[in-house]
């Protein structure tokens, strides 16, 4: 079924929504439970169209979104680049599960995706330690389900899968 | 249908060997300082709409607000201004003396510091780290390590340049030291981040050393990073520990951390020996904040020793 080039400022849209939102100021103690919306946007666009946004892409903006942070060079984009292969590799499966089956399948790529994240940070020496720099795992599982539907159906219901 | 060029898994592989190397050049050696420069550039616009709330915030705070609240700031301002001018007039008359006494001295004059105001945007960058996003970069000549005041006290410092703006790292982040020294009798010390933003710790002075609860610490100048002789926190605990070798003391910032939206930045023109230290921090300035601590930690070990010495 071809219906012409699907179109691509939604997703950029999203993108840069997503980029906002992870530098967006929260209070001090809700900061530390910021959904990893970019990771949530890689995996959203894999899943619908893992021909387009694939590892490539989820590379390029993850150095975005480190220099956005001031993180080192290379940590969110190898994270995300990660996420985004296992997203692809899965995502015939993912497709049809129900929700909330989905919903935990992408808590365990996010999982992958904050421990590279942990890890590095380790590594780089900045770590406090303690678990709650894992903690946006857990609001990642709690996000999807409405961040799903509402792009499903809002942002982009018509960009053809 | 996904295999256009290499394979998936390959990709992942290239990329993955490809942002090693980027975080070894960047971290261990800073050489990326270009690239982050010109991405810097890219996310500059994010930034600017991420703190566009906070900024409209203000400004509809600042043209809602009524004329009795206005006149009352007015009243307070002014009241300030005079108060400010008449300890002024002697603070002329002081640096006067004390340029003519240091000139007896054959020491080096202290040159006036020169001053630029930021504005802090508010952008998160990491929950777990005091770090904060100014409007002003190397454009306005902001250099690494250079200092950031607010009204009060020192605030912190500038930990890496992009052209349109630098991100600072605040004196109560835990990788940061202050150089300080008690303002009561000029004994030095070390003043550690705790990662809140409300305390600061002197873990380098001995149990019998001269410091009370409300002693003013100022920026004793060492290390080279801040300007002597600016308040940066008042001791609130002093806990004196027969069993071990050094007091818990505690203290708190005079400057308003996190509370404020404009921050002063200064350049520290202190002469000859600081020079050489502060191109070397430009030049690789990798993991700046580190090496800052590092070598302000060495002087902190120092002036432990000085202090046992004596």
């Amino acid at each position: 079924m071809i219906r012409g080039r699907p179109r691509i400022w939604p997703v950029v849209i999203f993108f840069l929504v997503a980029l906002s939102l992870e530098v967006a100021p929260l209070p001090d103690t809700a900061a530390p439970w910021r959904p990893p919306w970019m990771a949530l946007a890689v995996v959203y666009w894999s899943i619908r169209q893992p021909g387009r946004y694939g590892v490539g892409i989820a590379w390029l903006t993850g150095l975005l979104l480190d220099v956005l942070k001031g993180a080192v060079l290379g940590q969110h984009a190898l994270a995300l680049a990660t996420a985004a292969y296992i997203t692809v590799k899965l995502c015939q499966r993912l497709r049809v599960f129900p929700i909330w089956q989905q919903s935990v399948a992408i808590c365990l790529i996010i999982a992958v995706y904050g421990f590279l994240l942990y890890w590095i940070n380790g590594m780089t020496g900045q770590q406090p330690g303690g678990l709650l720099p894992l903690a946006p795992i857990a609001s990642a599982l709690l996000i999807w389900p409405p961040m799903r539907w509402i792009t499903d159906h809002y942002v982009a219901p018509a960009v053809g899968n | 249908m996904f295999t256009r060029g290499p394979s998936l898994g390959m990709r992942l592989f290239l990329l993955g060997i490809f942002s090693i190397l980027l975080m070894y050049f960047d971290h261990q050696r800073g050489h990326l300082q270009t690239v982050r420069e010109a991405l810097s550039v890219a996310v500059y616009p994010i930034r600017v709409v991420v703190d566009l709330p906070a900024r409209a915030l203000v400004w509809g705070g600042d043209s809602l607000s009524t004329r009795s609240r206005l006149l009352d700031e007015n009243e307070r301002l002014r009241r300030e201004g005079l108060e400010t001018r008449v300890r002024l007039q002697r603070l002329e008359a002081l640096e006067a003396e004390n340029g003519r006494l240091r000139a007896l001295l054959e020491s080096t004059p202290r040159l006036p510091d020169r001053l630029l105001v930021a504005e802090i945007l508010s952008v998160d960058l990491d929950p777990f780290s005091h770090r904060l996003v100014i409007d002003k970069g190397s454009r306005d000549e902001v250099y690494v390590g250079q200092a950031m005041l607010d009204a009060h006290g020192i605030v912190g410092q500038v930990t890496r340049v992009e052209p349109l703006s630098a991100e600072a790292i605040l004196i109560s982040d835990p990788n940061h030291a202050t150089p300080v020294e008690v303002n009561r009798n000029g004994l030095r010390s070390i003043a550690l981040g705790t990662g809140d933003s409300g305390t600061l710790n002197l873990p380098f002075l001995p149990n019998n050393a001269d410091v009370r609860p409300g002693d003013l610490l100022i920026s004793s100048g060492l290390g080279g990073a801040f300007p002597s002789g600016y308040p940066v926190a008042r001791v609130t605990n002093v806990e004196r520990r027969p069993g071990e070798p050094f007091a818990a003391v505690s203290a708190e910032p005079t400057g308003a951390l996190n509370r404020e939206r404009e921050v002063l930045l200064v350049w520290n023109q202190m002469p000859a020996p600081d020079v050489p230290e502060a191109d070397d921090r430009e030049a690789d300035h990798p993991a700046e904040d580190r090496t800052e601590a590092e070598s302000v930690a060495g002087t902190g070990e120092l002036a432990a020793e000085a202090e046992d010495g004596e």
